[in-house]
């Protein structure tokens, strides 16, 4: 347990949360892992967790009819995976497979929602943060279908 | 400098005898209701006894009461429609069996088979900073255009001093005139009073005085050298355009965004005039033609504009598409850019731009919008 | 110690026009991707071999349907080959893609101002390649791989549209397959087989192996990631006097003749088209420059 708590708290992410805070999240954490080819998260499906990835590597990805199962993005060691935990209507829109082995440590977003609930603080702490990652996804997003190499590369 | 004087009828022979030592003799004529320059045939050719009115978007010849020659300003062409023709073949390339004949030097260089050598007549002081001008363009970068040093090599320059000011002008503020100080063989200065028509004569060079000596002429003596000044002064004092030069690089570098454009772009229709009659302008495009069974293809060079929509153009579409862009990056380089490039400013104060624009921008009262509005 | 290169020696002699074009021979057509092929020359009369800088292009000519520029993507050790990388967007470089073996084309250079590979010495190396950007940079990967031993870390990030894109493939992986080069390759989407990364090429910048206090940066792609890349590697902590990008514009004879390649004061022709970012990066955000 530790372990853990010093890996959470030295993380970019948590850093700077209040002590009180620490011992919740390690309270809601878990390692587990994910052999190469295991769904972590599929689409549609509710949103109970996110993970803090240790090793390995994950595949962002979505379904299509035509094309079959399309690649978004990758996040490896040190990326955090998932924040539609925090926000309504809980669900995930994408599906997420280990590519190869990984490591991750799973935080319980269903509980840290209603201390979120309760606790403000705590809240905007947390969403401060998410909205930090969310930003930097959408300003690659959109480098990305900006499409500059079919352009004018 | 070596000063002397002729009378009007020498005018003439000074012409002929430039024939006669085998120059193409270009000067002023009077054609389609402009001045432009062409060949002269003799010096019936000169546009004696006109005079033009020039303002913004206006250009008029009007007859005058007397016989000068010289007394007008620069008109729609420029030495360069010589010097870097608006049209010119760079080379032609064959079809062979074993590919293609590009190095051939016998069909190369079309212009090598018939040098010609010019003598420009009637350059103004603007005109002379023009070509000085050109010639750092062309001559004085990490590559040297062979065609321009061809033509511009022993060309023999007859300048002359404005006797009046034009509609547009503005050499003054420009540093450029109105009196001719170097880069010519001769510099005339014509005085027309009611006892007498007589041409001072300034020999900038050696050939220039060796010319003279082919026509009746006599030593000028200190009074003439006054005249010529007299007359320039009273020139400058017809000038009411200027640029105010002063840090002007910096504060149109500074200035991309400046609300001055977006009022100006509403007006400009982007066609290209201005370029076309600037004597500086040195923007070109390349054609590649083929004959129609494909066995020979030849590569033109064209003048080309900054103002065109194509000219900014790489894969997917062209970099300055508003007017706007297109006028600001005209603008820009002429009075800033051209500074870092080539050392000087690339506006000699000619006024045509002004005189030919169709809606009658003028490029001093933009520079004074921009300077007087910064923020 | 590498010393700067002596541009002047390296010019082919057009003393009579250098707006003519040499004859090169085609000896290899090589189809890379979709849109993407590239040519190998050899040069004909009595020109024996043709010497350039790594960031260095030519002036390429097709008979009768025009010229272009385009940058040498081969390497800079063997001057007996010209090599040119392009994709096949304009009239000149489909005309080029229908070529074969033995046709000539019209060369015209070598111009340009090259990578300043010789101030890296010491220093890591990270060069940063977009789509067909990795062209012009192969030459200077090849100098750099050559003389080893000069730099510290070497590093390459590549970012493309697709998989199918990855331009050179073969030699990344054989480069990839040292110990002393770390190529990283993206994509920005892709099918769910592909084991690479995916995503945008500057989210690889924060996790490459390099020193940013002692680096040399060599950027090249198309403007947008140039622009974003810039400013991540700025982020990460190189100083934008250590950055370098090539930059790309209209060009109708590049001997700084014409006009056309003016980018706010410079010619990219003959000032460019390599320049230090810290030159040029106010210039790259203000429009229609």
């Amino acid at each position: 347990m530790e372990d853990l708590k010093k890996i959470l708290m030295e993380h970019p992410f948590f850093k700077g949360l209040d002590e009180e805070y620490s011992s919740l999240i390690v309270g809601c954490a878990s390692n587990i892992r994910a052999d190469a080819g295991k769904m972590i998260l599929r689409e549609g499906e509710e949103a109970n967790h996110f993970y803090l990835i240790r090793s390995g590597k994950v595949t962002l990805q979505l379904m299509t009819p035509n094309k079959g199962h399309v690649i978004i993005e990758t996040l490896n060691e040190g990326d955090i995976l998932g924040w539609s935990w925090l926000v309504p209507p809980y669900m995930w829109h994408f599906d997420a497979k280990a590519s190869e082995l990984t490591r991750m440590i799973a935080l319980d977003g269903k509980c840290l929602r209603n201390k979120c609930e309760n606790d403000h603080h705590l809240g905007y702490e947390l969403l401060k943060r998410f909205a930090d990652i969310m930003t930097k996804r959408l300003e690659s997003t959109r480098l990305q279908l900006l499409d500059i190499y079919g352009d004018r590369s | 400098m070596k000063i002397f004087i002729f009378e009007r009828p020498e005018l003439d022979n000074l012409i002929a005898v430039l024939k006669r030592r085998g120059f193409k003799v270009i000067g002023p004529t009077v054609s389609d209701s402009a001045i432009i320059y062409d060949e002269l045939t003799d010096g019936g050719s000169l546009p004696i006894g006109w005079t033009d009115e020039q303002s913004n978007a206006a250009y008029h010849l009007k007859r005058r009461e007397d016989a000068a020659v010289f007394a007008w300003a620069v008109g729609p062409q420029s030495w360069k429609k010589f010097l870097f023709p608006p049209i010119q073949k760079l080379f032609a390339t064959h079809r062979i069996t074993k590919g293609l004949d590009l190095q051939n030097s016998k069909k190369q260089a079309p212009e090598e088979s018939q040098p010609v050598k010019y003598a420009f007549f009637g350059v103004r002081s603007c005109e002379l900073s023009a070509i000085a001008i050109q010639d750092k363009v062309f001559l004085s970068g990490p590559f040297v255009d062979p065609l321009y040093q061809r033509k511009r090599t022993g060309v023999f320059i007859v300048a002359i001093n404005c006797g009046q000011a034009g509609g547009t002008c503005f050499c003054e503020s420009m540093n450029t005139g109105p009196r001719a100080i170097n880069g010519f063989d001769l510099a005339l200065t014509e005085v027309l009073n009611d006892k007498r028509h007589y041409f001072i004569a300034e020999a900038g060079s050696v050939m220039g005085e060796d010319i003279l000596k082919n026509i009746k002429c006599t030593k000028a003596a200190e009074e003439d050298l006054e005249t010529v000044k007299n007359i320039t002064e009273q020139t400058k004092a017809q000038i009411h355009r200027s640029i105010d030069t002063t840090d002007l690089k910096n504060i149109l570098y500074q200035s991309p965004e400046h609300p001055r454009w977006e009022r100006t772009a509403a007006i400009c229709l982007t066609c290209a005039n201005c370029t076309m009659v600037c004597p500086t302008c040195f923007c070109a495009t390349v054609e590649d033609v083929t004959d129609l069974a494909g066995k020979q293809a030849d590569r033109i060079r064209k003048w080309d504009s900054c103002f065109t929509l194509d000219f900014s153009y790489i894969h997917g579409g062209s970099v300055r598409t508003s007017a706007k862009s297109r006028y600001r990056q005209w603008m820009t380089h002429k009075l800033a850019s051209w500074v870092d490039q080539f050392g000087t400013s690339g506006c000699v104060g000619c006024g045509r731009c002004i005189t030919w624009c169709p809606v009658g921008i003028d490029i001093t009262e933009e520079a004074r919008a921009i300077r007087e509005n910064q923020p | 110690m590498a010393t700067a290169p002596d541009l002047q020696s390296l010019k082919v002699d057009y003393k009579r026009n250098p707006m003519l074009p040499w004859p090169f021979q085609i000896r290899r057509v090589k189809h890379e991707t979709e849109d993407t092929f590239t040519v190998e020359l050899q040069p004909q009369g009595d020109l024996e071999e043709f010497a350039f800088l790594p960031g260095q292009f030519n002036m390429i000519y097709v008979f009768g349907v025009g010229e272009i520029p385009i940058s040498i993507s081969g390497d800079p050790a063997n001057s007996r080959t010209l090599v040119h990388t392009t994709r096949a967007v304009g009239s000149v470089t489909k005309a080029m893609d229908k070529m074969r073996r033995g046709d000539i084309l019209g060369i015209r250079g070598p111009y340009g101002t090259p990578w300043p590979i010789e101030k890296a010495a010491g220093k890591d190396v990270v060069f940063v390649a977009g789509g067909i950007g990795l062209a012009p940079l192969r030459p200077a990967l090849y100098e750099v791989v050559a003389h080893r031993e000069r730099y510290g870390k070497v590093v390459l990030l590549y970012g493309t549209r697709t998989p199918t894109d990855v331009l050179f493939r073969q030699e990344l992986e054989h480069w990839r397959a040292r110990f002393d080069l770390e190529i990283y390759v993206t994509v920005d989407r892709a099918m769910s087989g592909w084991r690479g990364n995916v995503g945008v090429v500057t989210n690889l910048i924060s996790r490459a192996p390099f020193d940013p206090r002692n680096t040399m940066a060599f950027v090249c792609g198309p403007e947008v990631m140039m622009r974003y890349t810039s400013m991540e590697l700025h982020k990460r902590g190189v100083d934008n006097e250590h950055i370098f990008v090539s930059m790309e514009r209209n060009m109708k004879c590049a001997i700084g003749l014409c006009g056309h390649c003016q980018f706010g004061s410079v010619f990219v022709c003959k000032d460019g088209p390599v320049f230090r970012y810290s030159q040029i990066k106010d210039m790259l955000v203000k429009w229609e420059i």
